[in-house]
């Protein structure tokens, strides 16, 4: 029998006990929509997770050290291990040389220089000892500050600040809102660095300047006190309220234009190194630079690149990995849960199908007298299993939609009342939707086996003295 | 090649006008043959039992050939287990039908009529011996094999007519194409045709309980036609219907068998009306105990 009549007959018994054959979908639909519902918030987390991170740069960002600067002792500094002779490479300067050669690896979006130090921000009558960190403009579009209150930098030049809620609460009076600081002078006080002229144009002073070295080119330089006055024009949200202005790797109170942070000539760790060493190193040092990855997964190559060239590399690329298998489980849990539903909703397909065997014996044995192959039998009741599934997934997908909805809504009810700001913690990809459907009709096949096995067996001289 | 027989009774002068000219030049020609275990149902019967002895024959080794039979039985048994006991519906029939010929199955109930002409129609497999239909084993066929020989082979006619009620008689009468795997632009002419045939072109959509039961049975045969089989056979088609419906019947399985135009079919009608069988049949076999026990040619 060709597919089109045999589709047509199966559609024509399933309207025939439209009632029985209902509650049958119906269940199916209840199963699909329960793996729909679970699947969906499984999803839903999952992308919370993979936006935080994404947001943060965490996933998607590389932290390049060079590996002359780092002690021996520390992580990636210092000794040279023997054995690894033959891959040792050896270290370089973190200088503009390399920041461009960096900026030439493939699937690498931007590098900009880390630029961290302690401050004291103050806003009278209250201070607090803050981290601040220069913010790349591209930042801006990179999701990393959602949420903010007020806006970005105005420009790359400019001399404003953005706060973390958190910080902001502290600085602000009681009783006012953290965001009550935006457009308000805040002061910085820091360590900056003072280039000394060389030694021959020194007045001649005591010991301490001769320290410099036996070279009378190297240049020193002094730390003195600094500050500077920066309008804030952003404050991220509080942690409480589901934000908490985290930006991966460099996470701070305060942040500055980078462009801005980098000409404070703020005392940076690199420099007390370089003061150690008998030789002093020529044009721009960077302690470190963060690499921006075109995406996660370009993170591992280039992270193996840029250790090749010599350089100390760290991702959290090993922390994603993990992070995703976790969510490959609990999503398969939920999968689990969900599907069980679905497996007693199949044993209702069996029953229905069963029944239908019973009902239709004599039928089924007229088939078989007019030509009805076993075959053709077998058929018909795989395509009213089939059709039974198709329309349970199409339905348990709208079903597990309005659930998941409901859902989201109810949570967002409640963390509103919590005074958290409610994430998205639902979503229905479209692999979901067809993933769904084509499992719920999979799931019914596999039922109508034994009916139609056993309809296909039924012997036509039997079925059709079957009263 | 040589075929001798022996026979006793009144029976000579039927038996030689059974076979048609084209018949005798037929080799592989095979008389009934009554086994000596069923015998005992002539001993009462006014008519004596045909007795044939096959004492040679040469059958064309892969059976294939039809040699203008519709349907051959060689020794066919079928046998039932109820439990401990064995059931033998039909034992060591053998029998042919010739193309076109009109064959009454006579008998009581239990006589193996019913089995036998589901043999025929390979709804049932002998458990010894063989059927060919038009010259094929239905023995040695596949099920599916089997399947396209009651669609295109044969078609049937139930006693309880057999129509889905679910259906309209229009689309009762469509199934059999359905299966053909006839294409759709076809069937509305044929589906038509077919009921025309039997005077019910006015009724296609009806359903079978809206039809009195002579119309369902006509619609019956509409469906066993509508792929144009070589063979009708048919199950008691007046069983149960009342005696001038039941007329009527035969009178268009008659018209069946021997259309005014084109060619005409062969019947088999399993029947207890002998009155029936007597005036539409060409030849009557009548079991008895699952063999034969008698056989007469009427025409």
């Amino acid at each position: 029998m060709k597919l089109g009549d045999l589709t047509e007959l199966a559609a024509r018994n399933l309207r025939e006990a439209v009632l029985r054959n209902s509650l049958t979908t119906l269940g199916i639909s209840v199963g699909v929509a329960s793996l729909v519902a679970l699947l969906s918030l499984g999803v839903g987390l999952q992308q919370l997770v993979d936006r935080s991170v994404a947001r943060a740069g965490l996933f998607d960002t590389v932290s390049v050290r060079s590996r002359q600067s780092a002690p021996f002792g520390q992580p990636g500094g210092g000794g040279r291990n023997p054995r690894a002779a033959a891959d040792f490479v050896a270290p370089r300067a973190l200088d503009d040389a390399a920041r461009k050669e960096i900026a030439a690896l493939p699937d690498v979006l931007e590098v900009n220089p880390e630029v961290r130090f302690t401050a004291e921000a103050r806003r009278e009558p209250s201070s607090q000892l803050v981290m601040v960190a220069g913010m790349a403009q591209s930042s801006e579009s990179s999701g990393t500050l959602d949420g903010l209150n007020g806006h970005f930098f105005s420009g790359p030049e400019a001399e404003e600040a953005i706060i973390q809620g958190d910080l902001a609460k502290r600085l602000v009076d009681a009783g006012q809102a953290p965001s009550s600081l935006l457009g308000q002078q805040l002061t910085l006080r820091f360590a900056q660095r003072q280039a000394l002229p060389p030694p021959s144009q020194q007045a001649p002073t005591d010991a301490p300047n001769q320290a410099v070295g036996p070279d009378e080119e190297a240049m020193g330089f002094s730390i003195v006190p600094s500050e500077r006055k920066f309008l804030v024009v952003g404050v991220t949200p509080t942690s409480d309220s589901g934000g908490g202005g985290q930006v991966g790797f460099n996470t701070a109170g305060i942040y500055l234009p980078l462009s801005v942070a980098e000409k404070l000539q703020v005392v940076q760790q690199g420099d007390l190194r370089d003061v150690s060493r008998a030789t002093p190193s020529e044009g721009v040092r960077y302690a470190a630079l963060n690499i921006r990855a075109t995406s996660p997964t370009a993170v591992a190559q280039i992270e193996a690149s840029v250790t090749h060239m010599g350089f100390a590399a760290f991702s959290l690329i090993d922390v994603a990995r993990n992070l995703r298998t976790f969510f490959a489980i609990f999503d398969m849990f939920l999968g689990i849960f969900g599907s069980l539903a679905l497996a007693v909703a199949s044993l209702g397909i069996i029953n229905t199908l069963v029944m239908a065997i019973l009902e239709r014996r004599r039928e089924i044995g007229v088939l078989k007298a007019l030509g009805a192959a076993d075959r053709d039998v077998r058929r018909l009741f795989f395509a009213e299993a089939g059709v039974m599934g198709l329309a349970g997934g199409m339905f348990g997908v709208v079903l597990g939609w309005v659930i998941g909805r409901a859902i989201q809504l109810a949570s967002v009810i409640y963390l509103r009342r919590q005074g958290v700001n409610p994430p998205n913690i639902w979503s229905v990809p479209w692999w979901l939707v067809i993933g769904a459907i084509v499992f719920a009709v999979v799931v019914s096949l596999a039922s109508g086996i034994y009916p139609a096995s056993r309809a296909a067996r039924l012997d036509p001289v039997e079925a059709l003295r079957y009263e | 090649m040589l075929l001798l027989y022996s026979y006793e009774g009144t029976m000579k002068q039927k038996l030689l006008q059974r076979y048609r000219p084209e018949e005798e030049h037929d080799n592989s020609v095979i008389q009934p043959m009554q086994s000596e275990n069923s015998s005992s149902g002539f001993r009462n019967s006014p008519v004596k039992p045909l007795r044939v002895t096959l004492r040679s024959m040469t059958v064309s080794e892969s059976g294939a050939t039809s040699n203008g039979f519709a349907i051959r039985a060689e020794s066919v048994s079928r046998s039932y287990k109820m439990g401990e006991a064995v059931i033998r519906a039909v034992h060591e029939i053998s029998l042919d039908i010739g193309k076109g010929e009109f064959l009454a199955l006579l008998g009581t109930s239990g006589s193996g009529k019913s089995t036998l002409l589901n043999l025929m129609a390979g709804l049932d497999r002998p458990t010894s011996g063989s059927i060919l239909a038009l010259g094929r084993d239905l023995a040695a066929m596949s099920s599916e094999e089997l399947a396209t020989h009651r669609n295109r082979t044969i078609g049937i006619v139930f006693q309880s007519f057999q129509l889905l009620p679910r259906m309209t008689l229009e689309e009762n009468v469509e199934l059999p194409l359905r299966l053909a795997e006839v294409p759709r632009g076809e069937r509305p002419a044929r589906v038509q045709e077919a009921l025309e045939r039997v005077g019910l072109g006015a009724r296609t959509r009806h359903r079978p309980t809206e039809l009195s039961g002579g119309e369902q049975q006509r619609g019956a045969i509409a469906r066993a036609l509508v792929n144009q089989p070589m063979i009708l056979l048919a199950d008691e088609p007046t069983g149960n219907l009342d005696s001038k419906t039941g007329e009527e019947i035969m009178s268009l399985i008659a018209q069946i068998h021997r259309p005014a135009s084109g060619p005409g079919r062969t019947i088999v009608m399993v029947t207890h009306e002998r009155a029936l069988a007597e005036r539409y049949a060409d030849r009557i076999v009548t079991l008895s105990d699952g063999a034969i026990s008698r056989e007469e040619r009427l025409r």
